[in-house]
């Protein structure tokens, strides 16, 4: 059921907790026995979301059952971000875009399996075991969002809450076959987003359609008190915006995101959609972005060095995990972090530590700084030069094996090749289905400038419909 | 043989802003609370909390800068400062760093060896860590996070002080500018002020600057001076010796009176500082900027200068009248009120301090107001009651609500003038007394005083004592 029909029944009062409970049920019995996806790392228990349902309010997503992320703060389930060092830990206090949620009628029926503290392309750094890809139970769902994508690519919920710093939300979408979207930075407050690269971070949305995306993103988006980076922008009408026709859109393609190397299948899939496009009235415009090639270590470096600052307070002093039997406060901070991060945590921790060091500054976390500026202004003179959105490739490749990419960093990092640069250009970007690749879903991505999501959503709902034609 | 050497010391001090509420969250900033009592997700650095600036902190801030003549810098930036202590919720302090809030200020003290001019090098904003209390588990230590997070500003000189007496009176200069401000309550018992100093010496004419060692853990003014001294001494018998100074960080020892090195693993910290993510860098305006400079108060030594020119002051009691904001208040409006300035001087140097010292703080935290005050100096000067008894009334005055004139009549305190009375009661001592009168009529003039005392005495102290004077002479 599409948000409009569940919220719709509730706000009647003839829905109730019906839909939320029939979400919790899928996920219990698609979490149990063999085959489970692991998407979810907690769930509300059954009698604590009838009463949920009994107290919220009739609103935009009344009684609209909704996956979140588990880096985002509940005070009613767990926070683990994945990392064991979170193990058990439940916020006193809740995230505002789960507040607005809430707020707005939903039902949080569960917390999703993660990359540990958002840091990863498959999902495989979870503590607590990978997500698999509901279209294929060997492949992995991509991530870090891999849970929430996977949780609406099964069809539990209609729509999950994601995070996105690189591409963390916009990639699995791609691999599950669902919409992701990423707004502006500064849309969304981050208050309650446990922090992985501050300057990078937003909350997402995953979603079957996007007019979905464009309903819970219209919910959550808005300036908040306590979150010193969100905008006070108006939000504009997301939902109505879905409706629009494209007649005359200029859809910039940059060359830099169709290389060479572009898994063929991925290339024609992206060329297919753009032809739709220019059907229903749009224009094709070839655009060049060359600073796009830097954007990968630009992104490492700053993400990593916020990173390390981000992770410190993870010490076993205050809250989560402490190892046991440390005699001294350095042995309880090195004993801690030591069995309480994960791999890849930890070398991100390595890195950006690295990167901020005296001595190192100015070649790294300075020079990255002055890149990402330069990203920016292209982008910026892009759209400034009459395109309206870009379109690109989400991913340079379909949903890869469990297991192929994790002993090869380098090449699990090259997977965000073509979502970094919106975080880095502080862009909103969404992921759309374009169609299939040996039963494996492939995702386009469109790019708009600045606060411009109606545009965005625009031509995304358009290539949607487009899409829909095709099947 | 010694050579001759000169001090070179820069300050760095640490100041907490008198907000109600913390840096970065709502919590209070007071000190005293039970422990972990003044907190919230924000200051325990909890997942995903997120500081919101206190816009009252950066006025204080902006105030501090300006009265210390700083340049404020429209656009200054927050940064991290990382590095691990348990007192430190999140890991990293937030504070500013490659571009503070103000530069390039200037503070000029007095001291015997004349004025200085100490040069500000930059004033910045940050976050106060928690503390550790290692009294309060037996064998371990806890933390207490209600000051993490209370807002401070950072004031750092440049190395323009040349004895541990100019230390002292930049500290105290800028301790009463701060008051003056109500920026800070400067109180170093609960840590609202703190010093560290960097010292080094240089054979005098020498250009270069000596290497510096850094003294911390300096809880009082005499500690800045007494460990400035110490350092000092410690550094010239080095280099007498023919050893170099190391720079290194040291801690003062009040106990012992020495310092001594802290452990190289406290302080070979790299702090990774960079742009802090959170917050957007602080933007003033040139209109509030404006705006902060045109309602500074009169500051403490323009004050001093004026209380002389203006009262007729000596230097002496324009500088303890002008010491804290409250009794300069208290002064001027005794004397605007017709007070003599003199007089209203003596008063508050005198008996208000006194009576303010008993009850531990200033004068302004007496319950007489200036117009009360100027009412019993009125009674003083028209002769009503004595000087002495216009101690005692005031004394009762702390006591109760009652005014001047109304404990003058209540306790019949007012002295008497009237002559016939006074005749009487000379004529009572000098018949009851014909010995001194007549060794006084030999020519025994100090005998006067005793007559003079007799005669108060008899009176119970109520007696005028000019008129005593005068009619003593004549009956003798």
């Amino acid at each position: 059921m599409s948000i409009r029909e569940i919220r719709e029944a509730f706000n009647a009062g003839s829905g109730g907790p019906e839909a939320a409970l029939e979400a919790l049920a899928k996920i219990v019995r698609g979490e149990s026995g063999n085959g489970s996806l692991n998407a979810f790392l907690c769930t509300v228990p059954e009698d604590a979301l009838s009463e949920q349902a009994a107290r919220a309010p009739t609103g935009r997503l009344g009684g609209v059952p909704v996956a979140v992320k588990d880096n985002l703060a509940t005070s009613d389930l767990c926070t683990t971000c994945g990392s064991k060092i979170l193990e058990g830990y439940v916020s006193p206090y809740e995230a505002t875009a789960v507040r607005r949620l809430r707020e707005a009628g939903a039902l949080v029926v569960g917390k999703t399996n993660m990359d540990e503290f958002a840091m990863g392309s498959s999902n495989e750094n979870s503590a607590f075991g990978p997500v698999r890809n509901p279209v294929d139970l060997a492949r992995v769902p991509g991530g870090s969002s891999g849970g929430s994508a996977a949780a609406v690519a099964a069809g539990y919920v209609p729509v999950a809450l994601g995070s996105d710093t690189g591409g963390s939300v916009r990639q699995p979408a791609s691999f599950c076959g669902v919409v992701g979207v990423k707004p502006t930075y500064g849309r969304i407050s981050r208050y309650g987003l446990v922090a992985f690269g501050s300057s990078l971070d937003q909350i997402g949305v995953l979603s079957r359609s996007v007019v979905d995306a464009a309903e819970v993103l219209g919910v959550i988006s808005g300036h908040d008190p306590r979150d010193s980076t969100s905008s006070e922008r108006e939000v504009p009408d997301l939902v109505g915006a879905c409706s629009g026709d494209v007649d005359g859109l200029v859809i910039g393609v940059p060359e830099e995101y169709f290389p060479d190397t572009l898994d063929v299948q991925v290339r024609a899939r992206c060329e297919a959609a753009l032809e739709r496009m220019e059907a229903a009235g749009a224009t094709v415009r070839r655009v060049s972005l060359p600073h796009t090639r830097y954007a990968i270590p630009t992104y490492y470096v700053l993400a990593t060095a916020e990173a390390s600052s981000n992770l410190a307070r993870y010490d076993g002093v205050r809250y989560g995990f402490r190892a046991p039997e440390a005699a001294s406060a350095e042995a309880v901070y090195c004993r801690t972090r030591s069995s309480g991060f994960g791999a890849e945590v930890k070398r991100r921790i390595i890195l950006g530590t690295y990167a901020l060091s005296a001595g190192y500054y100015d070649a790294y976390y300075g020079r990255a700084q002055r890149v990402r500026e330069r990203l920016a202004c292209e982008f910026a003179d892009v759209f400034a030069g009459g395109v309206d959105v870009l379109f690109t490739p989400t991913s340079p490749t379909v949903a890869f094996p469990l297991g192929e990419r994790v002993a090869d960093p380098v090449s699990m990092y090259l997977s965000d090749v073509f979502t970094v640069t919106a975080n880095l250009a502080n862009l909103p970007a969404i992921s759309v289905p374009v169609g299939e690749v040996g039963g494996l879903p492939v995702g386009g991505q469109f790019i708009g400038p600045a606060w411009g999501e109606s545009t965005m959503f625009r031509a995304a709902a358009a290539l949607e419909r487009a899409m829909e034609g095709s099947a | 043989m010694s050579a001759v050497y000169e001090t070179v010391i820069g300050l760095e001090v640490h100041v907490q802003l008198l907000t109600e509420e913390k840096l970065f969250c709502s919590d209070k900033a007071e000190f005293g609370a039970l422990p972990n009592t003044r907190v919230c997700p924000v200051c325990l650095g909890l997942p995903g909390a997120l500081p919101v600036l206190n816009g009252l902190a950066v006025d204080l801030a902006l105030r501090a800068a300006l009265a210390l003549g700083c340049e404020v810098h429209e656009t200054s930036v927050f940064a991290r400062k990382n590095y691990f202590y348990p007192d430190l919720p999140k890991g990293y302090q937030i504070t500013q760093f490659e571009l503070p809030l103000a530069t390039d200020g200037a503070l000029t003290v007095t001291t015997d060896e004349g004025e200085r001019t100490v040069r500000v090098r930059r004033i910045h904003m940050e976050e106060d860590a928690g503390k550790l209390l290692h009294d309060r588990v037996p064998d371990q230590t806890a933390v207490d996070l209600n000051r993490a997070g209370v807002p401070l500003v950072e004031i750092v000189t440049e190395p323009d002080l040349e004895s541990p007496a100019e230390a002292r009176a930049f500290l105290l200069e800028l301790k009463q500018i701060l008051g003056y401000l109500d920026v800070s309550d400067c109180n170093m018992e609960e840590g609202s002020l703190r010093v560290d100093a960097n010292v080094s010496i240089r054979p005098v004419g020498a250009t270069e600057l000596g290497t510096k060692t850094e003294v911390k853990n300096l809880n009082s003014f005499s500690a800045v001076a007494k460990a400035i001294v110490v350092e000092v001494e410690r550094q010239k018998a080095l280099l007498d010796a023919g050893e170099p100074v190391i720079q290194q960080t040291l801690l003062w020892d009040e106990v012992v009176g020495t310092v001594r090195p802290m452990r190289s693993k406290e302080e070979s910290h790299d702090y990774r500082y960079f742009p802090e993510p959170d917050l957007p860098p602080l933007k003033l305006d040139r209109a509030r900027i404006d705006a902060a400079r045109t309602s500074l108060p009169e500051l403490p030594t323009a004050r001093r200068r004026r209380f002389v020119e203006q009262y007729g002051l000596p230097v002496y009691d324009a500088g303890v009248l002008t010491a804290s904001r409250g009794t300069a208040d208290f002064f001027e409006e005794l004397a605007d009120a017709g007070t003599d300035a003199k007089a209203a001087s003596n008063w508050v140097m005198g008996s208000l301090m006194e009576l303010a010292n008993q009850r531990g703080g200033e004068v302004s935290v007496l319950p007489v107001t200036a117009e009360d005050m100027a009412e019993l100096l009125a009674l003083v000067a028209d002769g009503t009651i004595s000087h002495g008894t216009g101690k005692d009334v005031l004394a009762l005055m702390t006591e109760s609500d009652r005014s001047a004139a109304e404990i003058v009549e209540a306790e019949g305190m007012a002295q008497v003038a009237d002559e016939g009375l006074l005749e009487a009661w000379i004529h009572e001592v000098i018949a009851a007394h014909p010995d001194e009168v007549r060794r006084y009529r030999e020519g025994e003039d100090k005998l006067f005083g005793f007559f003079v005392g007799r005669v108060m005495s008899l009176s119970q102290g109520k007696a005028d004592p000019r008129r005593v004077n005068g009619l003593l002479k004549t009956r003798l």
